[in-house]
């Protein structure tokens, strides 16, 4: 017999929502998708969740609210309704992982720092950016102090939706306080390209860092480290260019490629996002479901 | 009946892409005497920032000497009748910059996108356009899409507020056909007026300045000494001449700006602005100008050809910002080559 699941809702069923679904029902091993809900009887989305025998509804986040065997959801709508949205998760004791820049729990990246959050009741993906960069100056930062760390993110314009780009500030600032917060850098910078390319380039990061010990070997071994981490979770992500070591800086490149789930394989962006939210989800359930067994 | 002269409002940038060509060393002194000799000339606004915009300075781009605010206020103290403007890319910079910035004295806020990329300036025109600047938008590397394009994003800035409309040549890369056929298009169907920035990589600066005004572009960008990113930019001293001698006015005292750049400026160079080989090359493959000083730096680290990074750069369509690109071509090609030469040593 397979291992008990907890029953998850998807809140916004648009890109982001839909290739949740997709990964949830491949990948998740504690996770059940129960319910996907939004706000437009037309939905793509919604349509799509049906035809998998997954049950929608168009009457937003009270249906998951009112579902009791719902014990986390996925919110994929906008920072301004996840505001909204977070109180009435919490309310509920349903876990929210917030996928939008709303923020209001703490950054986590699954491979950094989810073992301390596991018990919030809210986590934040912070930006998709920040989900690329900030393992690997993570990594550095293990090794020795990172005083200034600076990250370049490279889009396909395609896979940037409207939300990014009439908010393209939150994007750079948010990121930089990811990688200061999580990244443990003494100061953070990012710095975000569109490229309109065709065919569309794949997501690439540059990711500078300033540190006080350029331990060479030992910082190899570290990025080396982290990359395969990330890869169990996201198997398109590649170092692109192992630290490079300069006087005053290291450079390192990476590339991710999405799974091509249901986004296309060019937004490896969205893709990291995705499939942190899945990792994050997935052991945050496994607790629960161990936890039960355990009191049963 | 007297003939009223044509109005053309010159824009000078040799604080901000003429920072390319110091690699962002400028000092207080260079800015303030620079600025005011540019005031005293009368140019119609004084553009200082970062070559890359505000909040430029970065490992990506390169340091600045001094703060963004700490040069825009040695500038504001002797400016008098020149606007104080900035640049800022959405993605490099943010609206807190800018407000920094607003708060340094500055008047004119110039936000520039990648030409296909205008909405995501719309927070930061707004932003501007409340707080009462003037407002100028930037579609760069125009040369890469065709007018229709232009005009479609050109058309957005418009909605966002943008007083002055631009086409960017930033690779110095479009000939005079080009230019009018984009200038043309924006000013037939667009209401605010249009601008023209331009970069000398063909020899085409001045021409294609001269080719959009003939096309009715109102406002246009030069440099003293054509200091800028490649072989720099239009020269304003030269554009003021020339525009002179065509029968515009400018409201610049010729003499006085001949006197900056050959002053002022001329002296505070480290490097002749100049078609060379690598610069000729942006221009033929279409690269960003400002690329030219990283390549360089790159080419060296790596041991590879610089025109070899630079017609692979093109190759790839990379747009501005994308810097760190070029470390990742010298990068390839250093082991290709590596690779070449293991494979010849094993046969």
């Amino acid at each position: 017999m397979s291992a008990k699941k907890v029953n998850v809702a998807i809140i916004g069923p648009g890109n982001i929502g839909t290739d949740l679904m997709y990964k949830i029902l491949k990948r998740a091993k504690y996770m059940s998708l129960k319910l996907m809900v939004g706000i437009y009887a037309d939905s793509e989305g919604l349509k799509r969740a049906a035809e998998l025998g997954i049950e929608v509804s168009s009457e937003g986040i009270d249906v998951v609210l009112r579902d009791k065997s719902i014990k986390m959801a996925f919110d994929a709508t906008t920072a301004a309704a996840h505001l909204k949205n977070a109180k009435l998760l919490k309310n509920a004791g349903i876990r929210a992982i917030d996928l939008t820049p709303a923020a209001i729990g703490p950054y986590v990246c699954p491979v950094v720092n989810l073992g301390e959050n596991l018990d919030a009741p809210n986590v934040n993906l912070i930006t998709c950016g920040a989900q690329a960069t900030v393992p690997i100056v993570w990594a550095i930062s293990s090794v020795t102090r990172v005083k200034y760390a600076e990250i370049v993110a490279t889009l396909a314009s395609k896979s940037a939706g409207p939300g990014t780009r009439q908010n393209i500030d939150e994007f750079t600032q948010t990121t930089a306080r990811g990688l200061e917060i999580v990244g443990k850098a003494e100061k953070g910078k990012a710095i975000i390209i569109l490229n309109p390319a065709e065919p569309p380039i794949i997501m690439r990061n540059t990711i500078y860092t300033i540190v006080e010990d350029q331990k060479k070997e030992e910082i190899l071994a570290a990025v080396e480290r982290m990359v395969k981490r990330i890869k169990e979770y996201v198997p398109g992500y590649r170092l692109r260019m192992p630290p490079i070591f300069d006087e005053e800086k290291i450079t390192t490149m990476i590339e991710v490629e999405g799974a091509g789930d249901f986004l296309p394989t060019y937004s490896g962006n969205l893709d990291i996002e995705t499939s942190a939210a899945i990792a994050i989800g997935d052991r945050i359930a496994e607790r629960l479901v161990k936890g039960e067994m355990g009191t049963a | 009946m007297t003939d009223k002269k044509k109005t053309i409002k010159i824009m000078d940038t040799t604080l901000r892409d003429g920072s390319h060509s110091v690699r962002h060393q400028f000092t207080l002194e260079d800015i303030t005497a620079i600025s005011s000799a540019l005031d005293e000339s009368g140019v119609y606004a004084i553009e200082i920032s970062h070559g890359d915009g505000l909040a430029g300075s970065s490992i990506q781009y390169g340091w600045s000497l001094f703060s963004e605010e700490e040069r825009l206020s040695a500038a504001n103290q002797v400016i008098k009748k020149s606007k104080l403007a900035v640049l800022l890319l959405p993605g490099i910079g943010t609206r807190e910059d800018l407000q920094k910035a607003i708060a340094c004295g500055t008047k004119m806020a110039r936000i520039a996108t990648h030409v296909t990329e205008a909405d995501i300036s719309e927070q930061h025109i707004k932003m501007c356009k409340d707080m009462g600047l003037e407002v100028v938008t930037f579609l760069m590397l125009a040369h890469m899409e065709p007018p229709s394009k232009v005009l479609e994003q050109g058309k957005l800035m418009e909605s966002y507020g943008a007083d002055v409309v631009y086409v960017v040549d930033s690779a110095g890369a479009m000939l005079p056909d080009d230019v009018r056929a984009k200038v043309g298009l924006l000013k037939e169907h667009l209401k605010v007026e249009v601008g023209f920035h331009a970069h000398n990589n063909l020899g085409l600066g001045i021409g294609n300045t001269l080719a959009a005004i003939e096309e009715g572009a109102t406002v246009v960008d030069g440099s003293l000494c054509g200091m800028g990113g490649g072989s720099g930019n239009a020269a304003t001293e030269v554009l003021a001449a020339v525009l002179d001698r065509a029968g515009y006015d400018t409201g610049v005292n010729l003499y006085k700006m001949m006197d900056a750049a050959e002053e002022i400026v001329r002296p505070r160079m480290l490097r002749p602005q100049i078609i060379d080989r690598s610069s000729l090359a942006l221009g033929y493959a279409g690269v960003y100008s400002s690329f030219l000083l990283h390549t360089y730096k790159a080419a060296e680290r790596f041991k590879v050809d610089p025109l070899d990074v630079l017609i692979e750069l093109g190759k790839r369509r990379v747009v501005g910002g994308q810097e760190d690109m070029i470390v990742d071509v010298a990068y390839e090609l250093a082991r290709s080559k590596s690779k070449n030469r293991q494979g010849s040593m094993g046969s």
